[in-house]
């Protein structure tokens, strides 16, 4: 065999490691239902669910409860099944959070509340029209 | 006013620049298609007039955006939503390419000046290599037309006015309604590293056409060798560049952002990172092939994938698929197809290019011997590869959830959930081999090696550096294996490359400095990410115990701290404390207490309530009209060392913005060592939405000493005062002003609330003070009592919610950014000479062969 050939069956072989690594440390957009079955099977990789934050009927948003210490806050969720569900963050409330249109938490159950690791937001941007004042 | 000439103007400039690049490409294909010298100089005469004319296009769009966002025509889309009129002129420059259409212009403006280098630097490829670059720039200049056929929407134009891009009710009763304002600049970007990062990333991404644009003119020509020599300099340029702007990314967004770090594995982040390393491999495989020869193929290989990677970035970024994965990536523009089409047709185009002429390039069938320079610059570069591989791949799977949606299929893959992790977990490997071969690789490039000369060269630097290493681990409590290895191999590599630059320091070889300069600077790039990543150490601890949410999992150690006003905190070595927040005046230095500036309806312009001083001098009187950034607030944390007692402030940034809430900035405090990175995590709710307690009313007399919010205060004086807050009352009216002397923590507030009779009437105005905590009204005068009613709410006192972050030899990352710069200036030079002197050559062998028509083209030109 040539060392050209050793060469790129090394490189084959790396190039699927990381194939399938990626496929295997990649996580899922998941509803808050099939999250909540992933962790009664044990499973306790980190989901993604897409949502929004709850709104009352005369659409304010409720739910959210800081910590009173403000280290911490929790908030009501819905995702897009319309399913509600009470979310932990493990850090201060993110300024612009409220304004936010849509969020995704990262993070898994524990027992029956949410616990995000991570909370993207997005906010109504720059580049989406805007009424003239 | 409104004025629809600028931008009629201005996509009248849009439109000939698109249509003269396709006249570009058409006419410079037919000059390097021309069977006789005569019709090649006429058609390249041609080329390069509509070459000029595109160029004064481009300027003229340009100048026209510019213009309008200068001299605020919030008529047009663009300006409205990019640019306001308290925006200084140099974040007007910002304004300009915050929008997809503007950072597209500023590409085609960057292609136009290097169309003009190349054009001037070499006659004998100009021909094809404009002729692929003209055609990456009408694709370019495509992308902001703004024409629609039907249901076609070509490009999106920045001319665009408000009333065609919003469906706003003033437009019906009055179509020339103009806004009063714009609606400002995203805070985040008012900032100097967004004036100079990102035309420093495009003009990054605008060099990589050069090589692209040669190797398939050499493909096309089936020249394909000579191509090389020109092709090398640009793409040492291009890495110089494109790694600058990616570095100076890095160093906004740690200056800026308040993740706490300079790299955040964004997608978009990502996406400029792939095509750099590939970038790098094609440097060191051309350089191969300058040297002897082999390596052409995988040279164009790689010289296309860099290009065809910076068009699959421009997609990532820009067709608004990452909406989901990223936080920054552009909006959807409606322009994905057209992005698709772009990155098609050129990636199709040069694979098909390079697979017919495949067999007909040149190879070598040399086999690289272990101990030759070939064989590790080749497993550099493939290690280059991977790496650029192992990142390319999690980033597109928003876009292997796209592709199985097309198909019907139903994907839900998300990035990984922690991204630092996994990249590093790869990465860090990968980074270990780079600074092994990097290290390796320079004995081997500068002399004939065999096993004996290796042993001799290698183990002084191989000894030096365990020696070196093994110090630094005991030093810096290095205990992570793979940190460890890390960490060694990085130091070898700074070892090794040093001796081979004192070699050709002592011979004075200084031109041939370029790769061990910048192979050092490598190394200690790594090291610097090692330390200021991996041992990056939160000292905002939370240590007080309580638990609100029972809930919550049991190891929640909260990475904050809580600072009331004037209270100190203990943190790490430091005692802390809050001392308010201030702002920044116009026209002086430092900062000022938000208390002592009055509010007007205007936002940047507030009264002074006192006099404000810097220091000794007083810059503004009371009562002065100041101007001040509306955007910003900063906190003043006072750090007091516990030992030495030392001190120094921080001032951390909090923006807000109307679209975007609150955004946090950190203050550095930069030392040699270390930097102690601070910002705040929460602040209090606007105004409005504190809650105050109950008013209790006090009797109080003057002279005499009362409590509010257990903080002594005194009644130093009522007086009757003209103006109220700075405005002048009217005739019969009467004001009175009382005040009231407050001893705080540290330093004494004098908080004054009016009282004002008006036809009989009583206003009273009330003074909040956020330090104290506290609202006072005067209610009533009772003259005959001589005493008065003061009206006292409580609230919440001032505080802000602190993350702070050390980051140990964070500067060696920024040095070794410098020496990599400095490396890849050393070696742009020298490959530069080298082109000059082979372009000369020709040309002289050329004119010598008799040809008085060339002779005279040469001396023209």
């Amino acid at each position: 065999m040539k060392k050209t050939h050793i060469f790129g069956i090394i490189i084959i072989a790396v190039c699927v490691t990381i194939i399938m690594s990626t496929a295997g440390d990649a996580s899922t957009y998941v509803s808050f239902k099939e999250a909540k079955a992933l962790a009664q099977d044990g499973e306790d990789k980190k989901i993604h669910v897409v949502g929004q934050l709850y709104k009352d009927h005369e659409g304010n948003i409720s739910g959210i409860q800081p910590s009173e210490d403000k280290l911490s806050f929790s908030f009501m969720m819905v995702d897009e099944n319309q399913e509600e569900q009470r979310v932990f963050y493990n850090e201060p409330m993110p300024a612009d959070f409220t304004r936010s249109e849509q969020v995704v938490v990262i993070g898994s159950y524990h027992n029956d509340v949410f616990v995000a690791d991570q909370i993207l937001m997005k906010c109504p941007s720059k580049y989406q029209e805007k009424e003239i004042s | 006013m409104f004025n629809a000439f600028l931008g009629d103007a201005g996509h009248l400039f849009v439109i000939t620049s698109f249509i003269t690049s396709l006249v570009v490409a058409f006419a410079y294909i037919k000059a390097s298609n021309a069977h006789n010298d005569l019709e090649q100089k006429q058609w390249k005469s041609y080329a390069r007039g509509a070459f000029y004319l595109h160029g004064i296009s481009v300027l003229g769009v340009v100048g026209m955006l510019f213009y309008i966002i200068y001299a605020n025509h919030y008529e047009y889309h663009y300006a409205w939503s990019h640019s306001s009129r308290s925006l200084p002129a140099y974040y007007m420059i910002s304004s300009f390419w915050e929008g997809q259409e503007g950072s597209f212009l500023l590409w085609i403006f960057w292609h136009v000046l290097l169309g003009v280098v190349v054009i001037n630097t070499n006659k004998r490829w100009e021909a094809p290599v404009m002729a692929v670059f003209a055609f990456v720039q009408a694709f370019l200049a495509s992308m902001i037309l703004g024409v629609v056929f039907g249901d076609l929407k070509i490009g999106s134009s920045p001319f665009i006015l408000l009333r065609d891009a919003l469906d706003a009710p003033i437009f019906a009763t009055n179509p020339e309604f103009v806004p009063e304002d714009g609606t400002g600049l995203n805070p985040l970007l008012q900032n100097y590293w967004m004036v100079i990062h990102p035309p420093t990333l495009f003009l990054g991404f605008a060099i990589t056409i050069i090589p692209f644009a040669y190797c398939i003119a050499g493909l096309w020509k089936k020249d394909y060798e000579n191509w090389v020599k020109p092709a090398l300099p640009w793409t040492i340029f291009a890495a110089a560049v494109l790694g600058l702007g990616i570095m100076m990314g890095a160093y906004w967004a740690y200056e800026t952002l308040n993740f706490g770090g300079y790299w955040n594995w964004d997608p978009v982040e990502n996406a400029v990172y792939i095509p750099w390393l590939i970038l790098i491999a094609s440097i060191h495989t051309l350089i191969i092939f300058k040297n002897n020869g082999t390596a052409l193929k995988t040279s164009i290989v790689l010289v296309i994938a860099t290009f065809v990677l910076i068009l699959y970035s421009t997609f990532l970024t820009r067709s608004g698929i990452l909406g989901e994965s990223s936080v920054h990536s552009f909006t959807d523009l409606g322009l994905s197809g057209q992005l698709l089409l772009y990155l098609l047709f050129f990636a199709l185009g040069a694979i098909v290019l390079a697979a017919i002429r495949w067999k007909n390039i040149p190879t070598s069938e040399k086999e690289a011997s272990a101990y030759s320079r070939e064989f590790w610059i080749f497993i550099g570069v493939t290690t280059l590869c991977l790496m650029s591989f192992q990142v390319l791949i999690p980033t597109s799977i928003p876009v292997w959830n796209a592709i199985v949606e097309l198909f019907g299929g139903i994907s839900n893959m998300a990035p990984p959930a922690d991204q630092v992790e996994f990249y590093t977990k790869f990465q860090l490997w990968f980074g270990i081999a780079i600074a092994l071969l990097s290290g390796t690789g320079q004995f081997f490039f500068w002399k004939k090696m065999d096993k004996g000369k290796l042993k001799s060269e290698l183990t002084v630097p191989v000894v030096l550096s365990l020696l070196v290493s093994s110090i630094a681990i005991l030093v810096a409590k290095v205990t992570e294996p793979a940190y460890i290895v890390l960490l060694t191999a990085s130091i070898y590599a700074v070892v090794a490359n040093t001796s081979i630059l004192l070699r050709f320091v002592r011979s004075k070889n200084f031109k041939l400095m370029g790769g061990s300069v910048s192979h050092i600077g490598i190394a200690m790039i790594l090291i610097g990410i090692l330390f200021s990543s991996g041992y990056s150490n939160v000292v905002s601890i939370n240590n007080s115990g309580l638990l609100l949410f029972k809930d919550a999992p049991d190891d929640a150690n909260v990475e904050n701290l809580l600072l009331w006003i004037n209270e100190p905190r203990e943190m790490d070595e430091y005692e802390l404390t809050y001392k308010g927040s201030r702002m920044e005046v116009k026209g002086m230095p430092g900062y000022v207490e938000k208390s002592d500036l009055i509010r007007t309806n205007n936002d940047h312009i507030a009264i002074a309530r006192n006099n404000l001083a810097h220091g000794d001098k007083v810059y503004f009187q009371k009562g002065d009209t100041v101007g001040v950034y509306a955007e910003n607030t900063f906190h003043e944390v006072l750090y007091k060392h516990k030992e030495t007692g030392k001190e120094f402030s921080l001032y951390p940034r909090s923006q807000v913005n109307p679209n975007m809430g609150l955004i946090a900035s950190p203050d550095i405090r930069r030392s040699f060592g270390k930097d102690l990175y601070t910002h705040v995590s929460a602040i209090p709710n606007d105004e409005e939405e504190k809650e105050w307690s109950e008013r209790e009313e006090m009797e109080v007399q003057i002279g005499k000493q009362f409590f509010i919010n257990d903080y002594v205060a005194t009644l130093e004086n009522i007086e009757r005062v003209d103006e109220v807050e700075g405005t002048p009352i009217q005739d019969g009216d009467l004001a009175v002003k009382a005040n009231i002397r407050v001893l705080g923590e540290y330093e004494e507030y004098v908080l004054t609330p009016y009282y004002l009779i008006r036809d009989r009437m009583v206003g009273r105005i009330p003074f909040t003070s956020n330090e104290l905590g506290v609202r006072l009204t005067l209610l009533n005068i009772k003259p005959e009592e001589n005493s008065f009613t003061v009206g006292v709410e409580t609230t919440q006192k001032e505080y802000i919610v602190l993350k702070a972050i050390e980051k140990p030899l964070i500067n060696v990352l920024w040095a070794g950014t410098i020496l990599l710069m400095v490396g890849f200036g050393i070696a742009v030079n020298r490959r530069y000479k080298e082109f000059v002197m082979q372009r000369d050559e020709v040309k002289k062998h050329k004119n010598k062969g008799n040809k008085p028509q060339e002779k005279r083209k040469a001396a023209t030109a």
